[in-house]
């Protein structure tokens, strides 16, 4: 029986420092509006889980990454990270 | 001279491209659709036309970028080739870098659809030739990411080069917050490629172009790539 | 039949079904056996107040359908008109009312998409879009989020598909608190000679499923959308649907794509009720049947029972039938376009539909019992208590007024007069380069590219009105429409409705709609309309509160030569100001009554249809010999808020004017009351005596009663000054109203 090896890649995508985020700040308006006056920043953005097959780590981190540039976030505006997580 | 309309899925301002270019303009026309092989070669003009190209979806062009078709866009593009890009096809031409900078959500959080004055920056390009010096011009707006962002290094590179075409204004030409719809960087509203032969902008030029409405002003930009190219001036 | 799911049917069941115990005895007698739980759903659905007209079809006879231009009339998935030139329009407005309150953002994306497959079904190409909103009071806690809520999904579906929406109304009344209504219209052009029609003919045909994959989306929609709301409606949510406009522009361009050839028999979209509907009605109307294979259609869960697949309401889906041999043609297109699509069934002889799964039967129905077989139920009527109260107004203590400026610039605020844009500026309005003006005009009016022909569109209903007097409240409704297109240069060529009340097994909302649909009957007869396609929607009523009898019309004009387009505001200063029709005494049921004075009563306006049509033709006689500058009906606010709408809205130079207006009556009602058939209009001086002669040559009452000119709106009343405020502050006071409620 051939084990086929399964990771799970959970992806935030976020806007970068610097570029506005009106939806975030619409939020963080609504917040102060409801009294959350203790609120210092918020930032609004995208999550994703990619399930992969057959690759391990150390194949699947840079497979990712590459996934994140390429496509999932615009490096112009947006940063990435994500985590690594095996599934059984 | 002829031209080309790219047609990716969920593109919706195809049809008014098409109709401005053959039956107002008398060119020939053609669509250009996005999968397959194709050669651009026989090309003039290549219009990325507005919409929601893949629905939008993850981010306005990010998704057709890697459309087969953008691959010759690209290379369209890189042999001197006049690329056309409103609005998503803005969208599309930033995503896929033939132009810095990117798109987002208008700072007013909402779609606006209306028609606003843009002040022409620098008319020595060729999409732009025909329109006086610091003209206004009154042109429709429909989009809901068009909210132009672009670093500060990247931004004094655009001033540099005197690539910013058109910034949004008021009447009078008066470029301040007030006259801002969406939060754009500098109020900018299209810009140029270094190379000059690639222009995005987010207001519908096709939008006041045909003889059934009283405004016109679209049809400068129309008239200036057209006479640049027939008068065989390279980009 | 032996059925797969071998539950028994308990009385319980029957009822969450939305069934009566009748009803369900009736399924028994008429099968001769009981059905199985899938067959009880399909029963539920189909003969829902949704999809049967159970309660309203008696009465929707009274409704004239045939005219010489009519292709197609009600029964189609919608109505079709010739406009010549080879050409016909296809249009419909429909509800979506119960899904837009428990989810507004997508019960409104959905509506929007369901009348948009309505029209390209029969291969039209959609090009416009209107809407009919009704919310309550705007200080109510859930208005803001529901205005919202529905303006974004508008947006959003309508903007993405490429199609405009290029006008409609927005109210806002207390009577809409526990059920807004969200009705949205759509017209498509077609060439006369290639219309589709649902129906599953030729024994044999493939029966294919084409669009996004079934999921187990809000089914049992249209028996929500046939009983009243109670506390528990807000935890409905799950049965909402999710809407996909990228799905919805690619089946759209599929569609005609795939009518260019001849390929299809017949198409129709799973709306309500999904395959479910699609596949009987589509047999109904062929006289065929159907044999269907659950196990070929694309399906985005797992484990979905027969039940789900056959009740689903996942949106973006069509059926249809292509000749034998065409299909996989058919196919590749789909595939082109990105589609699911498969083969799940074919056309039989036997007018009986067949439903399996894996080969197992699931469902064995006769064709005509599901789809023809619900009672048509003339159920009592009674006229309504409230009238007594409210049928008249005691105007001795309502103190008239001295001045008008507050009145005015109170009335210019209030969200219903105060100027749309905040709405309309997040519609793209523009696109497809066929819009002749922006909305917010009279009507909207749409060029028909390759002729000169032009389309003039308006959607109306005053509710109070319909609530005062429900029969001559419709009649003013379709008045009202015909007069919009009148302003904008057009003739009216069918008229399309959305029959919005409360619950119908109360006797006297069955009056109410009974009065309402004769009315309109009386009126599309009076001015020869046919009624092509509509919609009804009933059990708009939350915890035995009935919304305001809303029997909302859109009318469908033709303008002959695009240069006939007028446009409603003042052009040139020196220009003489007219007002074609009379003004009477009347205050019943008007915008200054009832939001400035709180007081719901009074009878409407009277309706003189006689009347009403001269000053029509007088009107368009005038337009057509290019005599007049500007129309604009006197609607809501009377003559006053008219007067000031055509010195605002020029879009880029708003004007003021002079007026001096002869007066016998009230000075409130002379210029806040909301007399019928009055159309404002402006023209050159030179003019003038070709204006007067026409009039009186038509014998329309006309009265020249002021100038264009200056920066004020100045309006003398006897020679007294009665308002005197500038224009611009007007505007500024116009233009911000609605937005300062709803944001």
């Amino acid at each position: 029986m051939i084990i086929r090896p399964e990771m799970l890649a959970k992806i935030h995508i976020t806007f970068k420092n610097g570029v506005l985020d009106p939806q975030g700040k619409a939020v963080h308006h609504a917040l102060k509006d409801l009294g959350y006056n203790e609120v210092s920043e918020i930032q609004m953005g995208k999550y994703l889980e990619v399930r992969l097959e057959g690759v391990s780590r150390q194949e699947a981190e840079p497979r990712v990454k590459e996934m994140c540039e390429k496509l999932f976030a615009n490096t112009v505006i947006e940063s990435y990270r994500f985590t690594l997580d095996s599934v059984e | 001279m002829n031209c080309g309309v790219v047609v990716f899925p969920g593109s919706n301002c195809d049809h008014d491209c098409f109709h401005i270019l053959k039956h107002v303009f008398k060119l020939h026309t053609e669509w250009i659709w996005h999968k397959g092989d194709m050669d651009l070669s026989r090309f003039d003009l290549v219009v990325l036309p507005g919409g929601y190209s893949y629905g939008d979806y993850l981010r306005p062009g990010a998704i057709a970028q890697f459309s087969t078709v953008m691959k010759e866009v690209v290379r369209f593009a890189e042999s001197g080739g006049r690329v056309l890009g409103i609005c998503n096809g803005f969208q599309v031409l930033v995503e896929a870098k033939l132009l810095p900078g990117a798109l987002i959500q208008n700072n007013t959080q909402k779609f606006i659809c209306k028609t606003v004055p843009v002040r022409v920056e620098n008319t020595s390009t060729s999409f732009t030739g025909e329109c006086a010096d610091e003209s206004v011009l009154n042109i429709p707006i429909a989009h809901h990411q068009g909210s132009y962002f672009i670093d500060p290094d990247g931004l004094s590179q655009l001033e540099e080069n005197r690539q910013v075409l058109f910034r949004y204004c008021g009447p009078a030409g008066e470029v301040t917050d007030e006259f801002n719809p969406n939060g754009s960087v500098g109020n900018i509203a299209g810009i140029i490629n270094k190379g000059g032969n690639v222009m995005g902008l987010m207001p519908h030029p096709e939008r006041c172009a045909d003889p059934a409405w009283s405004n016109l002003d679209g049809q400068l930009i129309f008239k200036s790539i057209i006479n640049s190219l027939q008068s065989g001036v390279s980009a | 039949m032996k059925s797969s799911t071998s539950t028994d049917i308990t009385p319980d069941m029957v009822r969450q079904h939305g069934m009566t115990l009748e009803e369900f005895r009736r399924i028994q007698d008429l099968l001769g056996r009981v059905p199985n739980v899938t067959e009880l759903g399909i029963f539920s659905v189909m003969w829902s107040e949704h999809c049967s007209y159970k309660s309203s079809r008696y009465y929707l006879k009274k409704l004239p359908t045939e005219g010489p231009r009519v292709l197609q009339g009600p029964g189609e998935n919608a109505g079709v008109v010739d406009i010549g030139d080879g050409m016909a329009v296809v249009f419909k407005i429909e509800s979506h009312n119960h899904p837009s309150f428990i989810e507004p953002r997508q019960g409104a994306a959905t509506g929007v998409g369901g009348i948009l497959r309505d029209i390209f079904t029969m291969g039209a190409r959609p090009i416009a879009l209107m809407n009919s909103l009704r919310f309550g009071a705007p200080d109510h806690p859930r208005t803001r989020f529901l205005v919202n809520g529905v303006v974004d999904g508008i947006s959003n579906y309508g903007n993405c598909t490429g199609v405009p929406t290029v006008g409609g109304e927005i109210y806002f009344d207390p009577c809409y608190n526990g059920n807004i209504l969200v009705n949205v219209f759509c017209l498509g052009l077609v060439p006369s000679d290639k219309i589709f029609l649902g129906n599953a003919s030729g024994v044999g045909n493939p029966v294919i499923y084409f669009g996004s994959k079934t999921g187990r989306d809000g089914i049992h929609g249209a028996s929500m959308a046939s009983s009243e709301f109670d506390e528990s409606s807000e935890e409905k949510r799950p049965t909402v649907q999710v809407g996909d406009p990228f799905a919805e522009k690619l089946l759209i361009e599929a569609c005609l794509e795939l009518m260019n050839e001849d390929w299809v028999v017949g198409i129709q979209d799973m709306g309500a009720a999904g395959l479910t509907c699609s596949t009987f009605e589509m047999a109904g109307r062929g006289g065929t049947g159907i044999d269907l294979e659950l196990s070929k259609v694309p399906m985005r869960e797992e484990g979905m029972t027969p039940y789900d697949i056959l009740l689903s309401e996942s949106q973006e889906r069509m059926l249809v039938v292509v000749h034998k041999g065409m299909e996989e043609e058919a196919l590749t297109l789909f595939h082109k376009w990105d589609l699911d699509a498969a083969i799940v069934g074919e056309v039989t002889d036997k007018p009986v539909v067949r439903i399996f799964e894996n080969g197992n039967p699931v469902v064995n129905l006769p064709v005509e019992l599901v789809v023809d077989g619900a009672l048509d139920l003339k159920r009592p009527t009674k006229k309504p208590g409230y009238l007594k109260n409210v049928d008249h107004v005691n105007l001795k203590l309502v103190s008239d007024l001295a001045l008008g400026g507050e009145t005015l610039k109170k009335l210019l605020a209030t969200p219903n007069i105060a100027n749309k844009h905040w709405v309309y500026e997040q519609y793209d309005h523009m696109v497809r380069l066929n819009t002749l003006g922006l909305p917010g005009s009279d009507a909207a009016v749409l060029r028909v590219k390759g002729t000169k022909k032009a389309l003039a569109l308006s959607v109306d209903c005053n509710s109070r009105y319909c609530y005062l007097d429900p029969f001559h409240g419709a009649q003013i409704a379709v008045a009202e429409c015909v007069r919009n297109i009148t302003c904008s240069g057009g003739e009216p060529i069918g008229l399309t409705n959305c029959l919005n009340f409360g619950n119908p097994e109360k006797p006297e909302i069955m009056w109410q709609f009974e009065q309402a649909v004769s009315g309109m009957g009386a009126a599309c007869k009076f001015f020869d309309i046919p009624v092509v396609s509509g919609n009804v929607s009933l059990y708009n009523e939350t915890t035995g509160e009935a919304i305001y009898p809303t029997p909302t019309v859109a009318v469908v004009g033709l303008l002959e030569d695009r240069s006939y387009h007028t446009t409603q505001w003042f052009k040139e200063d020196g220009d003489c100001i007219g007002l074609i029709g009379d003004t009477m005494e009347e205050l019943g049921g008007s915008e200054y009554l009832s939001v400035l004075c709180e007081r719901v009563e009074g009878k409407p306006p009277h309706l003189d249809l006689p009347l009403a049509r001269s000053v029509n033709e007088l009107c368009l006689g005038l337009i057509k010999d290019g005599l007049i500058a500007s129309a604009h009906d006197c609607s809501e606010g009377g003559l006053g808020v008219a007067l000031a709408e055509s010195c605002m809205s020029h879009p880029q130079a708003p004007r003021g004017a002079v007026m001096d207006v002869e007066s016998t009556i009230r000075n409130d009602a002379c210029l806040f009351g909301e007399s019928q058939s009055r159309i404002l209009v402006s023209f050159s001086a030179e003019n003038r005596m070709a204006v007067e002669e026409k009039a009186k040559a038509l014998g329309a009452p006309f009265e020249v009663i002021g100038k264009v000119g200056g920066d004020s709106l100045v309006v003398n009343v006897n020679g007294e000054e009665f308002i005197n405020e500038e224009v611009s502050h007007l505007k500024k006071l116009w233009m911000g109203a609605l937005e300062s409620y709803v944001r």
